[in-house]
């Protein structure tokens, strides 16, 4: 698992990149009320926006920390934004993405790192 | 001064608290330069006798719409509005009120407000319905570009029979975000034209209907044109009474419905302040401007209402907002609420039905004057007439004999100058009807 | 709670379920003539069915919004504390005015024989707004504050245009701790935002502003006083700086009741601001609503300025309805906000010179009491020289302890006062900005003071349950704003189970 210093994670499933929100944001954000996830075969670059997670009085931008396109999104967020919070880091993840550049993970921070940058926040 | 508590000991006192010597000390990063002095050149303060005797001396050099044969419309219409509307309005909880941001303390408004937007989703034929905008035409400016950020497309078609002041308030909104508006050419019986400019490119088409020309348009066939390319219909309005009487545009397929509300409690005020109403389908809210209520819970499990969905609004989503828009009408949305409740569905439609007959009436009596051509083929209480003359001319020669002709076309938008719009309410006496018909004979 | 009625009214507190729940609301409170009845001239377009609208009769109408009012907190009541508000008293003298026939009962297109009389008011209007302001041109049409904001951007982009700049221009700076519209409002105008941070003292960081000027800004948008109740000292070199740039000085005008009647934009270097009527003009906020946000443009922008305008003709006046080649298109339909006109007139006329300066004056000096008073119990960030008409504050001195700035805010409320803005501005954790106005008696402010210093005590003290469980004395307990947004329910519907299944579908 990675993470990036705004707060997403991915991991490999197979040669596809499972992405959500760190619990640390999610706790940071609150309750979440909404998520507005991609397309479907839609193209994401690392870095930039890819979804947006809403709290009652908060919309957050949440970047791609990979590029590639969007093979999956979780639906059941839809009906059950709280699941973000329950499970942000397992059954409250985002978007599946096919990687286009392999070597982006690379350069993410390991669980180790990721600890620290939050703590130093 | 009687509305400044604060007495010369009062502020020795708190200057003393403070710790500084004068007020001037709090003014201390002002740049000197910036520093007026003196008092700005303008009159002091005055009680409220020498008030009260100026704001009535200048509302007296005006000729109140009542004290004429009035039958005037063209985006604000004459209706009487009952007088414990004006009572409620003005109770100090209503009227001094805010936003309603700490909802355990503003229960009053936001029941209001959801009551409110029922009211408007059942009179529009809408699902769900906001808690109002400003007025009908930056509704539907909003509503077109709202259009634009549900389909992602750049291009809005807008019929000739939309009111002109709407055409440029819905133009100076979406071109200034690059998103283009084709106005067609004036016409009376025109919304299907733009069935005709539909293609991927366009994210809606905007109508109106009863349009400015007082006629009203079955919307079902341009809805189903428009959802085949993926565009939406977006159907405005001036005329909220319509509605008692004559099919909404929701019930005809329109994917927002947007237009001014006005006639419901609120009076003509030279053009406001008046009450947007803004309806749509529930899968398109998150693309709606303009704040909403909702209901909930309290700690005690009690049922509660409180704005919601803010995260689509300017204070949270800033540069990212669907609108930045921060206020909505208000008390004139209270005033709407109270009137319709007053109304009920069988005041509503027997209000209608009044406006609609006393219109027949007077379409009757103007096509009875030779030269006189009814335009509108299908009208509420609005509708156009040729004249075989300059239609503001006639306006301004009736003026003279304290009648209030409707207004030319003309004035509103370059083009056709020989018509005349008008409109009746049930404020119409058949009185008024006989002494238009007469001097309108005379006119030409 | 224990102790339940059988009818859930409490006392005074009556309860009082929505009109759609009301059995057999199929009243009217309105005696109408009884239509002829005869063939319509709909075409076939006859509404098919009849709306879901309740009626009730006038007795019932009037209990059910009159129960609704009582569960309203206004400044008719109490302390309204909300910075950048300006929650003044809205003097009833306004009411009376706005409802005279001549100026309630009067169509906007109607001739102008018949409308002289409003013509002139919109003048004067206009007149004490320029001199105030120190501007040579006002558009009176935007219909609130954040209209006015878009009118005077667009004013700005039309000039940019006129210049041939229009393409290239298209970069705003505003400042970090700018109120949300501004942000929107430039990206409506088409602009691209780019932030300003603010520095050590509060202000916009001069340095920071001078290192972002290039040859694509248009315009710098700044509040002063700014949202942190702090007055710009630099705003005129900033004026100078954009100007120096190229570009134009957009002021946010909802702050103009720290200094009206004292300093004058205009003077320094403001190209277009907006005034809000119902802030520093008294109108009545109305639950949310109707705002008036004349906007006041330099010489620079004087002909970009939208239709309609007033132009002498004769003796009298006239509505020149038509564009300027190259001007602002039209914002709305009609002429603007003329029963805010009246109210502001009014208030203004009550008021003179003398008067509002006098505004200023006790806004400030109410606002800086009100620090000084809390200042040994609660965190002021930049408490080190005067604020203009609101006091910053925050929670630091309290979060220790498990207690927030939402927390005091709930529990203001059971100590009778409308809580302060809370989490605005974003720059500043846990703000509290607190905008007393002039129209607080001291003993007010005092009662307010006292109240904020218990609750401090308390927080101290560590009794964080206290605040969790506030507010209890509110006509509602806290509610639950996650679940309004979780799942919204923005109408009442008759067959709720339906609805559920639609939703679904």
């Amino acid at each position: 698992m990675k993470y990036t210093e705004e707060h997403e994670w991915v991991r490999m499933d197979g040669d596809v990149a499972v992405v959500g929100i760190s619990a640390y944001a999610a706790e940071q954000l609150g309750d979440v009320v909404y998520v507005e996830l991609p397309a479907i075969g839609a193209k994401v670059v690392k870095g930039k926006d890819m979804a947006v997670v809403e709290s009652a009085k908060a919309a957050s931008d949440v970047y791609a920390p990979i590029s590639g396109e969007i093979v999956a999104v979780n639906d059941a967020l839809g009906s059950a934004p709280e699941t973000v919070n329950a499970g942000a880091e397992a059954g409250g993840w985002f978007v599946k993405i096919k990687p286009s550049n392999a070597g982006e993970m690379d350069a993410l921070m390991d669980a180790g790192a990721y600890k620290t940058f939050v703590e130093g926040l | 001064m009687r509305y400044l508590p604060l007495t010369e000991d009062d502020r020795a006192r708190m200057l003393a608290t403070i710790g500084v010597k004068s007020v001037d000390d709090l003014y201390v990063d002002v740049p000197q330069a910036a520093r007026l002095k003196g008092l700005v050149d303008l009159p002091k303060a005055q009680g409220e006798l020498a008030v009260e005797r100026r704001m009535r001396a200048l509302a007296e050099k005006n000729t109140p719409a009542g004290r004429t044969a009035f039958f005037l419309g063209a985006g604000a219409y004459r209706h009487h509005v009952p007088a414990s509307v004006d009572h409620l309005i003005q109770r100090g909880e209503f009227l001094t009120s805010y936003t309603p941001y700490q909802p355990e303390i503003a229960q009053g408004t936001l029941q209001a407000l959801y009551e409110f937007q029922t009211q408007v989703a059942e009179l529009l034929g809408c699902e769900i319905a906001n808690a109002s905008m400003y007025d009908g035409s930056t509704a539907c400016a909003e509503a077109a570009l709202m259009a634009a950020r549900a389909t992602k497309r750049k291009r809005v078609i807008v019929s000739g029979g939309v009111h002109p002041h709407y055409i440029e308030a819905t133009r100076t909104l979406c071109e200034a975000q690059g998103v283009e508006i084709v106005a067609l050419a004036p016409a009376v019986d025109g919304e299907a034209e733009v069935m005709k400019h539909l293609d991927d490119t366009v994210a809606g088409v905007l109508v109106q209907s009863p349009n400015v020309f007082g006629t009203v348009t079955d919307l079902t066939p341009i809805s189903d044109a428009a959802h085949a390319k993926g565009a939406l219909l977006v159907a405005t309005f001036t005329e909220a009474v319509s509605f008692g009487m004559v099919e909404p545009p929701g019930a005809m397929g329109a994917d927002i419905v947007a237009g001014e509300g006005q006639s419901i409690g609120n009076s003509l005020n030279f053009g406001g302040p008046y009450v947007g109403l803004f309806a749509t389908r529930e899968k398109l809210v998150r693309s709606m401007p303009g704040r909403v209520a909702g209901e909930t819970v309290d700690a005690d499990g009690k049922r509660g209402f409180v704005l919601t969905l803010s995260t689509r609004e300017q204070h949270i989503r800033r540069e990212k907002a669907t609108s930045n828009i921060c206020t909505n009408a208000g008390l004139c949305t209270l005033a709407f609420t109270i009137h319709m409740t007053l109304l009920g569905q069988r005041g509503l439609s027997q209000l209608a039905e009044l406006n609609h007959e006393t219109a027949c009436a007077l379409a009757d009596a103007l096509a009875g004057v030779k030269g006189v051509e009814l335009l509108t083929p299908r009208f509420f209480n609005e509708f156009a007439v040729r004249l075989p003359k300059g239609a503001q001319g006639v306006v301004d020669k009736l003026a003279g004999q304290n009648i209030v002709a409707g207004v030319a076309y003309s004035r509103l938008r370059e083009g056709m100058d020989d018509v005349l719009i008008v409109a009746a309410t049930e404020t119409n006496t058949e009185d008024d009807i006989a002494k238009f018909a007469a001097a309108l004979k005379g006119a030409l | 709670m224990s102790d339940q009625t059988t009818t859930g009214s409490r006392g005074l507190l009556q309860a009082e379920a929505l009109i759609f729940e009301i059995e057999g609301a199929k009243h009217t409170g309105v005696d109408l003539p009884t239509p002829k009845g005869g063939k319509d001239r709909l075409g076939g377009l006859k509404r098919k069915s009849a709306p879901a609208l309740p009626g009730l009769s006038e007795p019932e109408t009037v209990r059910h919004y009159t129960r609704l009012s009582q569960r309203n907190y206004a400044i008719d009541l109490g302390l309204f504390p909300l910075g950048s508000c300006t929650m003044k008293h809205n003097p009833r003298l306004n009411e009376r005015a706005a409802r005279f026939e001549g100026f309630a009962d009067l169509h906007p297109l109607q001739p102008e024989s018949m409308t002289q009389g409003a013509l002139e008011l919109m003048d004067d209007l206009a007149h004490w707004l320029l001199e105030l302001t120190g501007l040579p041109a006002v558009a009176l049409s935007p219909k609130a504050g954040a209209h006015g904001e878009f009118c005077g951007m667009l004013a700005i982009k039309a000039a940019l245009e006129a210049r041939g700049e229009g393409a290239t221009r298209t970069r705003v700076l505003v400042p970090e701790s700018a109120h949300g519209t501004n942000p929107a409002t430039a990206v409506q105008c088409g602009f691209t935002v780019d932030e300003v941070p603010g520095n050590a003292q509060g202000r916009v960081d001069l340095a920071a502003l001078e290192a972002k000027l290039g040859p694509d800004v248009a315009a710098v948008m700044l509040t002063n006083p700014n949202t942190l109740g702090l007055f710009e000292g630099d705003v005129k070199k900033i004026a100078d700086l954009v100007h120096g740039a190229g570009g134009y000085f957009y002021c946010d005008g909802a702050n103009f009741n720290a200094i009206v009647g004292r300093v004058r934009p205009g003077d320094l270097g403001v190209d277009a601001m907006h005034i809000n009527l119902h802030k520093t003009f008294s109108t009545p906020h109305g639950g949310g609503g109707p705002g008036a946000g004349p906007t006041v443009l330099s010489e620079a922008l004087a002909a970009y300025a939208p239709p309609p305008l007033i132009v002498k003709k004769g003796d009298g006046r006239a509505m020149e309805e038509h564009r300027r080649p190259g001007a602002v298109g039209r914002l709305c339909a009609f002429h603007g906000q003329m029963g805010m006109f009246t109210r502001a007139m009014t208030y203004m006329l009550s008021h003179g010179s003398d008067g509002l300066r006098q505004v200023a004056e006790d806004a400030v000096l109410n606002a800086n009491y009100i620090r000084a008073r809390l200042k040994p119990h609660f965190s002021a960030p930049f408490g080190d020289g005067p604020c203009m008409h609101e006091a910053l504050l925050d929670d630091t001195s309290i979060k220790a302890h498990g207690v927030e700035t939402i927390d005091i805010a709930k529990a203001l409320i059971d100590e009778g006062f409308h809580p302060m803005t809370t989490y605005f501005p974003l720059v500043v954790h846990g703000a509290m900005l607190i905008e007393p106005t002039e129209t607080e008696s001291k003993r007010e402010i005092d009662r307010f003071c006292d109240a904020m210093i218990a609750l401090a005590e308390r927080a101290r003290s560590g009794d964080a349950a206290f605040f969790k469980a506030a507010p209890k004395f509110a006509p509602s307990r806290r509610l639950d704003e996650t679940r309004a947004a979780r799942q919204p329910k923005l109408r009442w519907r008759a067959d709720a189970e339906a609805a559920v299944k639609k939703a679904a579908e």
